[in-house]
C-alpha cells in the first residue's frame, strides 16, 4: 500500500467534491432569490446584474467589496477555527469589539510614533484583547463544562456594553456624537489609493493583506503544527485525544483564545481601517456573519477567503442593485439566509446519513 | 414447512456485491447459526429480512407465502424480531414502559399500565426471562437489557427471533444463561438465528450452522459434524491458527511495579483497591475478571489518565503515579484502548495522522512546532507495511478501514514506539479469527522483544492463550494470582465470581446473576 500523497488530479477531484455543495447552495439561493423578484414584479436578471455591477462594475465597487469582505474573513477564520476544535464561538461579536476598542485606545495613546511600531503594535493589542475575551469562556468551558455557546454570547453582551458605555463616556471625545477622537495617520491601515497614488479611489484599505495573511497563517496553523493537529484532534474525538497524551482542557482553552484573537484583529483592523475611530454602531453583525462565512466555507480558512469574498460582495453590490432595478437592499439578506440554509441543509442530509450507514454497520 | 425462506438474494452496495444469491432456511423449534467474519454480509442479509434494506432480488418466504418487507414495522407484523447488538431502550424509561412502546395497551386514550405490566409479567414467566418489570433500564446490567429486547420481540409477537452478535456485551455467565433462554423459546415452537463470529458458540448452541464468507453462503453444517478448526477454515477460506504458538517467557527486571493502588471510579467510589504486582520484561501478565470489577480504573491510573488515591506506580523503578498521559506515553507506556473508536482512534483523521498521535509534538514527527509531513509520510508508509494494514492510502480516514485494520494501526502506533510496558485492553475485541491471530502474534512479538505486557480481556481463551501469570480481579482487588500454565477457565471463572478459597468472598460490584 503507498503512503506516497495522491496526485494533483485527485486533490483536484476532492476540491471540486467539498466545493460542490457550497457553490450549488449559492446558485440556489439566486435561483430562489430571483423567484422572489419576479413575485414581486421587478426582473431578476437586472437585478443580479445591478448587484454585480455594484461589486466588481469597476475599481471602486471593487475597492467597496474588498473593504466589506475585510472584517468578514477575519471573523470567519475565527469561526472556523473554533468549529475545528469543535467549539462554537458565537460570540465573535464581542470579542470583535474588544479588538476595536484596544486599536483606538491604544492608537490614541500612541500617538506621535512612527508607524512601523503603531500598525503592528494595535494589530497585536486588537488581538489580544480578543483573545482575553475569550479566554474567560475557554477557561470556564475547560474547568466546569459550561457552555460555550452560552458564556462567548454572554462576553459578547458585556463587551458591546462596555464599548457602548466607554464611547459615551470616559473614552467620547468632545462633540455631540458618541465617538472616540480620530485615531492619529500614524495609527491606522491606510486606503491603497493613499499609498499607491496610481491607483482610483476606493474604500479598501491595507487590512485586506492582514485579512489575507490571517487565512494562511490559519490555515497553516492548523494543518502544519502540532498545535493545530491537536485542535482538530480535540474537535473530532475528545477521549481518544485525551488518551493519547492532549490535554483537552488546555486545547479548548488554546483554540477558543486563537478563535478570540482573529475575531479582535477583526475589530481592529475595522477601527485602523475603514473608520479611524471608534463607535457604538463601528461593526454591522460582522461576529455573526462570519458563522455563516465559516459555514460556508466549512471551516477552511482558505475558502474563507471566497466565502468572505461573496458576503462582502452582495453587501456592496446592494445599493446599486435597489438604486438600478427597484429592488430592496434587503433581498441581499433573503440571498444570505438560502445560502446558509441550504450548507446547513447539506450537513443535516449528510447527518441523517451517516446515522443510517452507522445502524447498517452496527448490525454488523 | 420452513417458517423462514431465503432464495436467491443478492444485494449490491456500491463497489462490493455484499449479499451473493443467499439462500437459508429457518425451520420451526430450529436454532441456526449465522457465522461469519466482519463484512461477511451477516447483517445486511438480517437487515433485509427485517425490512431496513431492500434486496436487489431474490425471494423472501414466510410460512411458505411469498412477501415483500419493507420496513421493520412489517417485519414485526409477520412476526420477525430482532435483537441489535446495540440495544433500542430508553434508558429512563422501566422494563414495562419499553417493552410496550410503541404498542401500548390503552383504554379510552389512555395507556392500561395494568395491563401492560401484567402481560409483561407472563411472557417474563413463560419463557424463565426473569426481570423486574418495573426497574428502570439504565439500572440494570447489560444482559439484563438484553432480557428485556427479547421480551419486547416476544411482546410484538415475534415468532422469528433474529440476535445480533447476542454474546458480545455478556459476561461468560450471562453468555450460558442467554442459551439456556433461547433453548427455552425454541421448545415454545419458535425459531432462532443469531448471528456471530465466534465459533465455539455456534457449537454449543447451534441445532444449524449457516457460514458465509464474502457475500455468499459457502458452506452449511451440524455441530457434530465439525469442531472450531473446520469452522475457522470455512469461515476464513484458509488455514487459521487458533491458539498461537508460544514459547516459554524469559522474564527479566521489573518493568511495571503497582503497590498497594487504590483508584476510585466516575462516582468517586472505590473501584481498585489495595492492589499490588508485577510485570517483568518479557512477560505477559494476564487480567481476568468480570467486566467492571475495576479493570478500567486499574487500566486508566497505570495509562495515567486517572489519579490513583492512594498506592504507588512505577515504571523500570522511576515513579510515575502521578504523571498525565503524555509523561506516561514519554516514559514509555503504551496503551491499546479497550473501545478503538472512542479512544483509540480518531476516525476522521487520516491513517498517517492516527500512526502519530501521542507522539505528534516529537521528533522526528514535529521539530521547532512544525509537523514535518515527510517523517509523518514515511512513518505510515513503514508502519503500513510492517503491519499489514489494509488501506487504499495513508491518506484514508481510519474511519473507513474495517475493525481488523483500524486495530492493526493501534497496535503498529503503541508498539511502533517501542515501549517499555504494553497495557493491553480487549485488544481483540469485534475482531474476527484472522485479525485476532494477527493482533495475538504481534503482542506475543513484543513480549519476546523484552517488552512488559499487561493484558486485560474479558475472553478467558485470550487471557489462556497469552498469559504468562494471570491475575483475578474481583470487587476491585486481586483475589488470585495463578501461572498460566495451572489455570483452567473453569478455573478462573469460579474465582472471577468471587468463588474458590482465599480472599474475596466479600461481595462486590461484579456480582452476577
Amino acid at each position: 500500500m503507498s503512503a506516497t500523497a495522491r496526485p494533483g488530479t485527485g486533490r483536484l477531484a476532492a476540491l471540486l467534491r467539498d466545493a460542490a455543495v457550497p457553490v450549488a447552495s449559492v446558485v440556489l439561493a439566486v435561483l430562489i432569490g430571483s423567484a422572489f423578484i419576479l413575485a414581486s414584479g421587478r426582473d431578476p436578471v437586472l437585478a443580479f446584474s445591478a448587484l454585480f455591477q455594484g461589486a466588481f462594475g469597476g475599481p471602486r465597487q471593487i475597492g467597496e467589496t474588498l473593504m466589506r469582505s475585510t472584517p468578514l474573513i477575519l471573523t470567519g477564520l475565527a469561526v472556523a477555527y473554533g468549529f475545528r476544535a469543535g467549539l462554537f464561538n458565537i460570540g465573535a461579536e464581542g470579542q470583535l469589539f474588544l479588538g476595536g476598542l484596544a486599536a483606538a485606545w491604544l492608537g490614541i495613546v500612541m500617538a506621535g510614533l512612527p508607524w512601523w511600531i503603531n500598525v503592528p503594535a494595535l494589530l497585536l493589542a486588537a488581538a489580544v484583547a480578543g483573545a482575553a475575551w475569550a479566554y474567560v469562556p475557554g477557561l470556564l468551558k475547560a474547568r466546569v463544562g459550561a457552555h460555550e455557546v452560552i458564556t462567548t454570547m454572554m462576553f459578547s453582551y458585556i463587551g458591546r456594553y462596555l464599548v457602548s458605555w466607554l464611547v459615551t463616556g470616559p473614552l467620547k471625545a468632545p462633540g455631540q456624537i458618541p465617538q472616540t477622537a480620530a485615531l492619529p495617520p500614524e495609527s491606522t491601515l491606510p486606503r491603497f489609493s493613499d499609498v499607491f497614488a496610481f491607483l482610483p479611489a476606493s474604500r479598501a484599505h491595507l487590512g485586506i493583506l492582514v485579512a489575507v495573511a490571517a487565512a494562511v497563517a490559519t490555515w497553516w496553523l492548523l494543518e502544519r503544527t502540532p498545535l493545530g493537529f491537536e485542535a482538530r484532534a480535540v474537535g473530532f474525538n475528545p477521549l481518544a485525544s485525551e488518551t493519547s497524551g492532549v490535554s483537552v482542557e488546555r486545547t479548548t482553552v488554546s483554540a477558543l483564545c486563537i478563535s478570540g484573537a482573529l475575531a479582535g484583529l477583526a475589530g481592529g483592523v475595522e477601527v485602523m481601517g475603514v473608520y479611524g475611530r471608534l463607535f457604538d454602531q463601528f461593526s454591522s453583525g460582522f461576529g455573526f456573519t462570519g458563522i455563516a462565512v465559516a459555514l460556508l466555507a466549512k471551516n477552511n480558512p482558505l475558502a474563507v477567503l471566497v466565502a468572505a469574498l461573496l458576503f462582502g460582495a452582495l453587501s456592496a453590490g446592494a445599493g446599486t442593485m435597489q438604486l438600478e432595478a427597484d429592488v430592496p437592499q434587503k433581498l441581499v439578506l433573503i440571498v444570505q439566509a438560502l445560502v446558509i440554509f441550504f450548507v446547513a441543509a447539506e450537513w443535516i442530509v449528510r447527518w441523517a446519513i451517516r446515522r443510517r450507514r452507522k445502524a447498517e454497520v452496527s448490525g454488523a | 414447512m420452513p417458517i423462514l425462506e431465503l432464495q436467491d438474494i443478492s444485494k449490491a452496495f456500491p463497489g462490493v456485491l455484499a449479499n451473493d444469491r443467499i439462500g437459508l432456511t429457518l425451520d420451526p423449534g430450529e436454532i441456526v447459526g449465522l457465522l461469519g467474519e466482519n463484512g461477511a454480509g451477516k447483517s445486511t442479509l438480517m437487515n433485509i429480512v427485517y425490512g431496513l434494506l431492500a434486496p436487489d432480488s431474490g425471494r423472501i418466504r414466510v410460512d411458505g407465502r411469498p412477501v415483500r418487507i419493507r420496513s421493520p414495522r412489517q417485519a414485526i407484523g409477520l412476526g420477525i424480531g430482532m435483537v441489535h447488538q446495540h440495544f433500542m431502550l430508553v434508558e429512563p424509561l422501566t422494563v414495562t414502559e419499553n417493552i410496550v412502546l410503541g404498542r401500548e395497551p390503552s383504554r379510552a386514550g389512555v395507556i392500561d399500565f395494568r395491563a401492560a405490566r401484567s402481560r409483561v409479567a407472563d411472557l417474563s414467566r413463560r419463557y424463565g426471562l426473569k426481570v423486574d418489570p418495573d426497574a428502570r433500564i439504565r439500572d440494570l446490567s447489560v444482559g439484563m437489557q438484553q432480557r428485556v429486547e427479547i421480551l419486547k420481540a416476544l411482546y410484538q409477537g415475534a415468532r422469528i427471533l433474529i440476535l445480533d452478535e447476542p454474546t458480545a456485551v455478556l459476561t461468560p455467565q450471562e453468555v450460558v444463561e442467554l442459551f439456556r433462554v433461547i433453548r427455552s423459546l425454541v421448545a415454545e415452537g419458535l425459531a432462532v438465528l443469531f448471528i456471530t463470529h465466534k465459533l465455539e458458540e455456534v457449537l454449543s448452541a447451534a441445532d444449524r450452522i449457516v457460514v458465509m464468507r464474502d457475500g455468499r453462503v459457502v458452506g452449511e453444517t451440524r455441530p457434530q459434524e465439525t469442531d472450531e478448526v473446520g469452522l475457522a477454515r470455512m469461515m476464513v477460506g484458509r488455514e487459521v491458527v487458533l491458539r498461537v504458538e508460544k514459547a516459554p517467557a524469559h522474564p527479566a527486571g521489573p518493568v511495571l511495579e503497582v503497590r498497594g493502588l487504590g483508584v476510585a471510579d466516575d462516582r468517586g467510589l472505590p473501584a481498585v483497591r489495595d492492589v499490588s504486582f508485577t510485570v517483568r520484561g518479557g512477560e505477559v501478565v494476564g487480567v481476568a475478571g468480570v467486566d467492571g470489577n475495576g479493570q478500567r480504573e486499574l487500566i486508566e491510573a497505570v495509562v495515567g489518565l486517572r489519579r490513583p488515591r492512594e498506592g504507588t506506580i512505577a515504571l523500570s523503578g522511576r515513579d510515575i503515579t502521578r504523571m498525565g498521559a503524555r509523561e506516561a506515553i514519554a516514559a514509555g507506556v503504551s496503551h491499546v484502548p479497550e473501545d478503538r473508536h472512542r479512544r483509540g482512534l480518531v476516525l476522521e483523521f487520516d491513517v498517517a495522522g492516527n500512526l502519530i498521535l501521542g507522539d505528534h509534538r516529537r521528533p522526528p514527527f514535529a521539530r521547532r512546532g512544525v509537523l514535518q509531513a515527510a517523517a509523518i509520510a514515511d512513518n505510515a508508509r513503514r508502519r503500513i507495511e510492517e503491519y499489514d494494514v489494509r488501506t487504499p492510502s495513508a491518506r484514508t480516514p481510519a474511519g473507513n478501514l474495517s475493525g481488523g485494520n483500524q486495530q492493526k494501526v493501534v497496535l503498529a502506533r503503541e508498539l511502533g514506539r517501542k515501549p517499555k510496558l504494553l497495557v493491553a485492553a480487549q485488544p481483540t475485541r469485534g475482531l474476527d479469527v484472522g485479525a485476532i491471530e494477527f493482533v495475538h502474534r504481534r503482542i506475543l512479538a513484543a513480549r519476546d522483544a523484552g517488552t512488559a505486557v499487561l493484558l486485560v480481556s474479558l475472553e478467558l481463551e485470550e487471557i489462556l492463550a497469552l498469559a504468562d501469570r494471570i491475575l483475578v480481579l474481583f470487587g476491585g482487588r486481586v483475589v488470585s494470582e495463578v501461572p498460566a500454565a495451572e489455570a483452567t477457565a473453569e478455573g478462573l471463572g469460579l474465582l472471577m465470581t468471587g468463588g474458590g478459597a482465599g480472599r474475596g468472598r466479600e461481595s462486590g460490584p461484579g456480582g452476577t446473576a
